[in-house]
């Protein structure tokens, strides 16, 4: 069979697949954002040193991101199942992987944010303080604005590894580029199949790497 | 006029309560430029971060014409900080802006329109000899435009006092006493009340008229600025004056101390 006939055969598919894998890639890290950035900024303002140091808050919070990391992806996915029935109404395709994906997304962000943040120099936070910013101004003037750059290169991280989580997600019912490579490659011996799927989820992380980098290149104004 | 009473700041430390400022008295008038010098770690960061309440004092007041700002909260010490301007040792500009977004930082966080706060930002720039710098970025400039942005940024908000701490310690002579200069005209031709802390005699001798030595949290000595170091009172006053190298900024110095001065100053960078 070549190139033409294996395209011709499987083309569709593996373009669905891709596809699906997108999809339910971006959706999560846009997703997982909106919650983990409100996340890894409290966990900053309220650290020890932080803007509003709130001893409570920071341990919960800190909580909650370390036990929802500590559990492995496949075993969270069956493990919240009800719960991403009692959301989305239903376990399977698309809607039901998305779920799972930006409950172990989310706490994930939020230390990524985190880390991002802490590398912002004090000083400045100071100095913020020096011309009356209130605490709003510092995280969105200061600290979120500042760190750009690596919150970004953070993003294309986050990315990537949700991507490898929705290969998992895919399995269950999800579909996309992680369930084709499984499907035929393991349990019907189509290894044509899954090489293809393989060289094509090398081909989408190293584009968003790519981008990610440029972009983070771009907007950074510091040497 | 600052009238600080009776000072106290305390940290906790595990061995116990450590005072960083112990029971200090000052006063400091309207356009003067008051120099607060010691070692480091002899607490006259804690004393300046006080005056704009970065630190709460433990006991004592400050009265800044008049009212005691100690308990200032809220909008009340916004309010404060506006009106008091801060220049840092390292600048702390902000590196994702331009030269005048950071300019307009202080006007950006009281919602001043774009147009009035940015013709605000260019004449500070002129001020401050950086007209035409405008969309340049911090890491583009050198050490002494960076602390030229760090000025003009705090008079944003026409202060009438400007703190400044160890401006021109991370700076070479020659930047320092140009940046010296900028500030005794500041101080000159906008009224604008300075409250310097440095550990070199030099710089307080360049261009303070009143100095106060303050060395483990006390203030050991204050007064007029020649009258201290002609007739230093305190042991630790002589002891700074001795060991430091400086007088360099003096007209009659020799070539020989300039380059000594120099020297040290690269050791210390």
């Amino acid at each position: 069979m070549d190139l033409g006939q294996f395209f011709g055969r499987y083309g569709a598919l593996l373009a669905e697949g891709t596809w699906a894998s997108l999809e339910m890639t971006i959706i999560s890290t846009i997703m997982a954002y909106i919650i983990g950035i409100p996340l890894g900024v409290l966990v900053v303002v309220t650290a020890k040193n932080g803007l509003r140091p709130h001893r409570a808050i920071n341990a919960v919070v800190g909580w909650i991101i370390n036990i929802t990391r500590s559990i492995p992806f496949i075993v969270l996915l069956v493990f919240i199942l009800p719960f991403t029935r009692l959301v989305v109404g239903t376990t399977l395709g698309i809607p039901g992987a998305i779920v799972p994906l930006i409950v172990a997304a989310a706490p994930f962000v939020g230390r990524m944010v985190e880390q991002s943040l802490a590398e912002v120099d004090s000083g400045l936070v100071e100095a913020a303080q020096s011309f009356g910013a209130t605490t709003w101004q510092i995280i969105y003037k200061v600290y979120l604005r500042e760190s750009l750059p690596s919150l970004i290169r953070g993003m294309s991280i986050v990315f990537i590894t949700i991507f490898g989580y929705s290969a998992m997600a895919g399995t269950v019912g999800g579909g996309g580029l992680g369930d084709i490579a499984i499907r035929y490659g393991y349990q019907r011996y189509q290894y044509d199949v899954m090489i293809a799927s393989v060289i094509l989820c090398i081909i989408v992380v190293q584009v968003f790497q790519s981008i990610g980098d440029i972009a983070a290149r771009a907007i950074d104004k510091r040497k | 006029m600052i009238e600080i009473e009776h000072l106290t700041k305390l940290y906790s430390a595990n061995t116990g309560d450590h005072a960083a400022l112990h029971n200090v008295s000052l006063t400091i008038n309207d356009g003067d430029i008051f120099g607060i010098i010691g070692q480091s770690g002899a607490g006259k960061s804690t004393l300046v971060r006080c005056i704009n309440l970065l630190e709460q004092p433990s006991s004592g007041k400050i009265l800044i014409d008049g009212n005691d700002i100690t308990h200032y909260k809220g909008k009340q010490l916004l309010a404060l900080r506006e009106s008091i301007g801060m220049i840092f040792q390292n600048f702390s500009l902000f590196q994702q802006r331009t030269v005048l977004g950071n300019v307009t930082f202080p006007l950006e966080l009281r919602h001043e329109n774009k147009a009035k706060r940015e013709q605000r930002a260019k004449e500070l720039l002129d001020v401050v000899g950086l007209a035409g710098y405008e969309q340049r970025y911090p890491s583009e400039l050198s050490g002494g435009q960076q602390q030229r942005v760090a000025i003009a940024r705090a008079l944003a908000n026409d202060p009438k006092i400007m703190l400044c701490d160890e401006a021109t310690s991370a700076l070479d002579t020659r930047t320092t006493v140009a940046i010296l200069d900028l500030l005794q005209e500041i101080n000159r031709n906008l009224g604008v009340t300075i409250v310097l802390i440095t550990h070199s005699l030099a710089v307080a001798q360049k261009i303070c008229n009143r100095i106060a030595v303050i060395d483990d949290g006390k203030l050991v000595e204050e007064g007029k600025t020649r009258d201290v170091f002609d007739n230093p009172k305190s042991p630790i006053t002589r002891e700074l004056i001795s060991n430091d190298s400086s007088m360099a900024f003096s007209d009659n110095e020799t070539t020989e101390e300039k380059a000594k001065f120099q020297e040290l100053r690269e050791e210390e960078a």
